[in-house]
């Protein structure tokens, strides 16, 4: 921190530091200074001229994103000058936009919306034609451009130039005529396509993954933590539950990064924002018995039975990095502290390894193996579980959120197939669900609280988003109905 | 009148470097280059030369706050404005044309004074003539051993007005589309490449052989109060002997008017556009303005680059707005967005009202939108676009009136 400097901001003395943008330091204070174009991650090019204020001395409005505080600086962002600027500003960007509001994905976060709503100048006073642009461009997987909606505000051409060094996009045109087009002989898909979306203020640039399923003021939103890496970037679930028609009956809509400046500063990448699918898809809802007949078992039931099969010499388990620090406190004390097994196998192999870069994306795609780590877990070799697999010397086979089609391959079925007693438990099926003894549910993580420690040992708190699907628990909480099945303890079902 | 640019224009192959130096060319960068920089720079303190690309800011004081290199080690750079593209001015392409050694040599000082070793002539893309006329004389200069250790660079525009302002033309230098930077850091801190940049116009820049030669004091006696020297204008409109004219900072309004011929044909005078389409008019009851800086300042309007054009009786001013805002449509860079979008409005109401489709309020929203531009945009083409309506429709009321059928 630099030297602390006295200023007056709306006529009320205040401390920051020195050198602070206006508009950052009103904001720490609680007065939002209007704005499109400035973006903490991208810089103030000043071009929107929508945060206007007034400061003493000076012979002309400034702009509060490259006006600095100082000793004594006064300055404004309430007084009728601003006033009038900011909605002559508004007005301004106003002049051409299509105002097609009712069918804008971007309603109801809309910068345009917003501030309309707040300063605009409600009697229009163009009587021309609106200039027509681009509508509906597809600009790569992710996202649609509408050139007509935009303002050219240039926080995404910033984005793929400073950020993804990409390229992708560009101001094309001069004046009036200038829009955003794609890069000639390009399309917008690099791995962070999908903040483009974030951080475009209006509706130009919008999800096509999104688009058109929900009225963004029907979602719910949760603080999270994306589970597709070891990063733990920070996130918002948005879930739609009151509307199921909206959304094909999916409860996540879309996941949205959330600002975390130690972890992943503004920004996820698109394998995490779009790798949600699985929520909703394919998931686990009864605690099944497979085989040697196909039955529903009550947990407490599940868990007698499988007590008296972990309590036997041969058990193997295959975790996985998406359990979460309480699921991996609750795995020691069962495994560990009680079986006193040896046989763990959490690694990520091919299943949960993928690209990094120098952004954000780690290689490992699991969130949380540091949380086995720090516990003291070691995880053996996948390839010597195959071989005691095939020698016989394991004979039950405990599988946490993991699909072993992915780990071995081809393989996999026949490894399977070698245990007399599997165990599946975790979220979703997986392509060798319907192989396994026993399915156990267990919850997501948007429907349950806990932690992930990243790679970098910090410890991130997601919290739940939804109710769990069918009779899923949380792992921690499968494995201390185990842990009390193995004592003899009766658990709350056994009692009622 | 004194004359201090086209002193030897009357000269033949005066763009040649063996007349240029017979007539004492390239003496004052001899005296220069014998003296200390701070001395030379305090002299042209003296000299009041003020910025002529039409800022008119104080050029000692600007060079001054070049960091000195101890203090930011590493290049600094001279960069010639010659991108002269204000509609009515002419000047910049008179100057080179016939003296193109008198702006060498004022580079040379210059680049002498600010530590450039690196200097650089940013011209207008369509000047393909005075581009080949400096080449030559940039290779005379250099076969002469004139340029000492300073490498001048030629670089040419595209053809984009606001490549004339001094940060996008650094920035189109730097092979980036002319958006105007906003400033701070000012260019003499972090310019062309993020180094100290000077950039001073082609007729400022050739005042500097004389202002060494002479003296800053002398040079200063010439104008008026804090306008030293001479201004060129370049004349066009409705007048009998179009060019280019100079003249003493200060000089009526009147006098100029008076050796361009007058107005053409005997008409009565509308309007003068002093500084190129830019500036707002003066009128007949402006005759007797001073023409420097400060004084046409005060009378509500700027010099401008010099550009004068005059405009007689016949003369619709509601065309003459949508002319300028059509220009100035076309020429905004889309950088912000009250410029962008306000001379596109501003030009598509004028336009329905030269098409007789003009509506009650037009003229006020014209105003109105010309007020909410100006001063609330990154650069000067911004409140240009302001400034124009908003002269135009309060000078001429009439004008506008007969464009609004039944409401007028």
């Amino acid at each position: 921190m630099g030297k602390t400097v006295k200023y007056k901001l709306n006529g009320v003395e205040r401390e920051a530091e020195e050198g602070k943008l206006v508009i950052e330091a009103a904001k720490d204070v609680g007065v939002e200074i209007p704005h499109y174009c400035y973006h903490p991650a991208l810089g103030n090019p000043g071009n929107c001229r929508m945060c206007i204020v007034e400061v003493a001395g000076a012979p002309k409005p400034q702009v509060s994103c490259r006006t600095s505080v100082r000793e004594g600086l006064d300055v404004k962002t309430d007084s009728d000058l601003v006033k009038r600027a900011q909605a002559s500003a508004l007005e301004l960007h106003l002049v051409n936009h299509p105002l097609d509001c009712p069918v804008c994905d971007q309603s109801g976060e809309c910068g345009l919306q917003d501030y309309y709503m707040k300063i605009g100048q409600y009697q229009s006073a163009v009587r021309e034609d609106k200039e027509h642009k681009g509508k509906r461009i597809a600009a790569g997987p992710h996202i649609m451009l509408d050139q007509e909606r935009c303002v050219l505000c240039t926080r995404c051409t910033r984005f793929v130039d400073n950020v993804t060094k990409t390229h992708e996009l560009g101001i094309f045109g001069m004046g009036h005529s200038e829009k955003i087009e794609v890069t000639p002989g390009m399309t917008l898909d690099n791995a962070y396509s999908g903040n483009v979306a974030d951080i475009c203020p209006v509706g130009a640039l919008t999800d096509r993954d999104f688009r058109y399923k929900v009225r963004v003021w029907y979602l719910d939103k949760t603080d999270s933590i994306c589970p597709g890496c070891a990063r733990g970037c920070n996130i918002s679930v948005h879930t739609n539950t009151a509307r199921p028609w909206h959304n094909d009956g999916k409860r996540v809509a879309r996941l949205k990064p959330r600002v975390n400046m130690d972890v992943n500063g503004h920004w996820m990448c698109d394998d995490g924002r779009y790798g949600f699918g699985n929520l909703d898809t394919d998931r686990l809802g009864k605690v099944l018995r497979l085989r040697p007949e196909k039955a529903e078992l009550s947990w407490f039931d599940m868990a007698s039975e499988l007590a008296a099969l972990l309590k036997k010499d041969g058990l193997a388990v295959v975790a996985s990095g998406m359990l979460s620090n309480e699921d991996w406190a609750a795995y020691k004390a069962l495994f560990v502290d009680t079986l006193k097994l040896q046989d763990h196998y959490f690694s990520a192999e091919p299943d949960q390894i993928g690209v990094e870069d120098a952004l954000l994306r780690r290689k490992e795609k699991v969130p949380n193996l540091k949380g086995a780590e720090n516990l003291g877990l070691k995880s053996g070799s996948f390839d010597e579980l195959a071989k005691s697999l095939e020698s016989g010397k394991i004979k039950t086979l405990y599988v946490i959120e993991r699909d072993l089609s992915k780990v071995w391959g081809d393989k996999a079925a026949s490894l399977l197939a070698k245990a007399s007693v599997s165990i599946l438990q975790g979220p979703n099926k997986y392509a060798l669900g319907d192989s396994f003894t026993y399915r156990l549910p267990a919850t997501a993580y948007v429907e349950e609280d806990g932690h992930f420690t990243n790679f970098e040992g910090k410890v991130g708190t997601y919290f739940k988003a939804l109710s769990p699907i069918g009779d899923a628990r949380p792992d921690w909480a499968v494995f201390g109905l185990l842990q009390k099945a193995l004592s003899g303890a009766k658990t709350p079902e056994a009692v009622a | 009148m004194t004359k201090i640019l086209t002193k030897h224009f009357d000269e033949p192959k005066l763009h040649e470097l063996e007349t240029y130096r017979r007539l004492g060319g390239y003496e004052a960068l001899k005296k220069a280059l014998g003296m200390e920089r701070k001395a030379l720079q305090e002299e042209v303190v003296k000299s009041n030369l003020r910025g002529l690309g039409g800022a008119g800011f104080p050029v000692g004081f600007k060079w001054s706050t070049v960091p000195p290199e101890d203090k930011v080690p590493g290049p600094r750079y001279v960069v010639v404005n010659c991108d002269e593209s204000e509609p009515g001015c002419f000047k910049d392409r008179v100057l080179v044309t016939r003296a193109p050694h008198q702006l060498l040599e004022g580079l040379l000082i210059a680049s002498y004074v600010v530590g450039s070793k690196d200097s650089f002539i940013f011209i207008r893309g369509e000047y393909q003539n005075q581009y080949d006329i400096l080449e030559k004389a940039v290779a005379e200069a250099k076969a002469a051993g004139l340029l000492g250790d300073v490498n001048i660079h030629l670089m040419r525009g595209a053809g984009a007005y606001i490549s004339g302002l001094d940060t996008a033309l650094l920035e189109t230098m730097e092979g980036k589309k002319a958006w105007p930077r906003q400033p701070p850091p000012f260019p003499t801190v972090a310019g062309l490449m993020g180094k100290p940049t000077v950039v001073n116009n082609v007729e400022t820049l050739s005042m500097l052989p004389f202002i060494v030669r002479e003296g800053g004091e002398a040079f200063a006696k010439i104008g008026s109060a804090k306008n030293g020297g001479t201004v060129l204008f370049s004349i066009s409109g409705h007048v009998e002997k179009e060019g280019v004219y100079e003249v003493p900072m200060g000089t009526k309004l009147r006098d100029v008017l008076a050796l361009a011929g007058g107005v053409k044909g005997g008409k009565k005078l509308k309007a003068v556009i002093p500084g190129g389409t830019s500036m707002p008019p003066l009128l007949e009851k402006d005759l007797d303005v001073a023409l420097d800086f400060d004084a046409i300042k005060a009378a509500g309007t700027m010099l401008g680059a010099g550009g004068m054009i005059v405009l007689d009786e016949t003369v619709d001013a509601v065309e003459v707005a949508h002319n300028i805002e059509r220009f100035l449509t076309h020429e905004s860079c889309g950088q912000c967005t009250p410029c962008r979008e306000g001379s596109n409005w501003s030009e598509r109401i004028l336009e329905r009202m030269l098409e007789g489709k003009g509506e009650k309020g037009d003229t006020e929203n014209l105003a109105r939108v010309g007020e909410n531009i100006t001063g609330k945009v990154i650069c000067a083409l911004g409140d240009t676009v302001g400034m124009v309506t908003r002269a135009w429709t309060s000078k001429f009321p009439d004008d506008f009136k007969k464009r609004v059928p039944n409401n007028g």
